[in-house]
């Protein structure tokens, strides 16, 4: 339960962070929060050759909004964001997921790119991004490039990020004039891994559900605005079978379609109440 | 800082508890561990080693952390407050701790540290927290043996004495 030793260098600028990464590629590992990497490493589940610490870059530390987006920065917090002053106004989702995150104690280190980094299929904030169409910026030492949550989530703990990259920011959509939102989510204990989270968006054009703990990824997917009653239902049902759940340790593939079918549906229509 | 080689220890010195301390750690080593065996301050107590207990919460810089989830050479140069720098130096227990021997809000005290220190940062916010926030900021700690009802009991009064003095 003891780490695996490594170098640890705390790089005084992004450039310097990106080069240290593009010399030790795959053998390094980024370190921001820490709130998953360091179990991790504790658990000897990873042995990187250096661990680069970007947690104390002003550079990375921000949360600001720009071109309809709340950029989020690699190196700010989870409570960070929660304790943003625009949060319920500019990103009513994210004030309603972000307290589902661990607990107030994991919250006060770990990062909002860290989390979209380790791409945990039961995660909040890869769900809320990916419902939202946010998307990811990838920086590397000799390129940046913008992402979509779509393109960068591609399966369980697995993303387009390339090993010479670190995501230098994220950036999730600011809340739509008139649409509503939802967000719920079932665990065995509170901050617990989600059995089941759903995110919804309920706009003027059209009902938009992401679901998230149940494949390999969140999935979206979008219902006619109007949708509610059997139809409503009915769509749900198709959802929760294509997701393809699988039975694991904490619940069974047939909970889990209940969850998608009884938790949406609750969660599709607090977000149409929401509606403004 | 320059590149910290894996195996080589290096010096560390932070203000704990407003005094200044310094030990050798290498880069891997936790904070944790640098607390209990480099400085002797073992009130900080281990139990999971993976975030998930609570035990080892300590305040960086004033923010309640892991210090299981923290290398000893991220405190470097900063502040790092335990459970030790709670009560007076003559044994005088702080509001906190007080209100937790009121209310029997420990049994064994294996988590009361951890417990401590995360309401005192969560308590140094400002605001009332009601009984619901008071529930969900103790779900990132493990009690096996009181049960959290106790401690819910001294955080509420807290919380109600805070109130009254506000508005004295
Ligand atoms: S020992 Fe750190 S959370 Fe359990
Ligand atoms: S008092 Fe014994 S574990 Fe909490």
């Amino acid at each position: 339960m003891k780490p695996a030793p490594f170098d640890y260098i705390a790089p005084e600028s992004v450039e310097e962070a990106l080069a240290v990464l593009a010399e030790a590629g795959e053998d390094a590992r980024i370190l921001a929060g820490g709130q998953t990497l360091s179990p991790m490493l504790n658990m000897r589940l990873v042995e990187p050759a250096v661990l680069i610490d970007i947690s104390r870059l002003p550079a990375l530390d921000y949360i600001r909004r720009k071109n309809g987006h709340i950029e989020i920065g690699a190196a700010a917090t989870q409570n960070a964001l929660e304790n943003w002053p625009e949060l319920a106004a500019q990103a009513p989702l994210l004030a309603q997921a972000l307290p589902h995150i661990g607990h107030f104690q994991t919250r006060n280190r770990g990062t909002v790119c860290g989390s979209l980094a380790f791409a945990d299929p039961s995660a909040e904030l890869p769900l809320c991004l990916a419902l939202l169409g946010g998307e990811v910026v990838l920086q590397s030492a000799s390129r940046q490039r913008v992402v979509k949550a779509a393109d960068f989530q591609l399966g369980m703990l697995s993303t387009a990020r390339e090993a010479d990259e670190i995501i230098s920011a994220a950036r999730f959509p600011v809340a739509e004039a008139g649409a509503g939102y939802g967000f719920a989510e079932m665990a065995l204990r509170h901050g617990d891994f989600a059995l089941a989270a759903i995110a919804v968006k309920a706009g003027k054009t059209g009902v938009r559900i992401a679901i998230g703990g149940v494949a390999d990824r969140p999935m979206v997917r979008n219902f006619p605005a109007g949708i509610e009653g059997a139809a409503l239902d009915d769509a749900l049902n198709d959802l929760a079978w294509d997701l393809a759940a699988a039975d694991d340790p904490h619940a069974t593939a047939r909970y889990r379609r209940e969850l998608v079918r009884r938790l949406g549906r609750k969660t599709v229509e607090e977000a149409k109440s929401c509606r403004v | 800082m320059p590149r910290l080689k894996a195996g080589e220890k290096s010096r560390i010195s932070f203000k704990l508890n407003g005094r200044k301390v310094s030990g050798d750690a290498e880069p891997r080593l936790l904070l944790a561990d640098f607390l209990r065996h480099e400085i002797g301050a073992t009130g900080t107590h281990v139990g999971c080693e993976h975030g998930v207990c609570g035990a080892c919460t300590v305040r960086l810089d004033g923010v309640a952390i892991r210090s299981c989830l923290t290398l000893a050479v991220q405190a470097n140069g900063r502040r790092v407050d335990t459970v030790e720098g709670l009560a007076e130096e003559d044994g005088t227990l702080s509001r906190l701790q007080a209100a937790f021997r009121r209310n029997h809000a420990l049994q064994c005290g294996f988590c009361t540290p951890g417990i401590l220190m995360s309401l005192e940062d969560f308590l140094a916010r400002g605001g009332e927290p009601d009984e619901g926030e008071i529930r969900e900021m103790l779900s990132g700690h493990l009690c096996r043996c009181t049960g959290y009802s106790g401690m819910v009991r001294a955080v509420l009064e807290i919380v109600e004495e805070m109130h009254e003095e506000q508005n004295a």
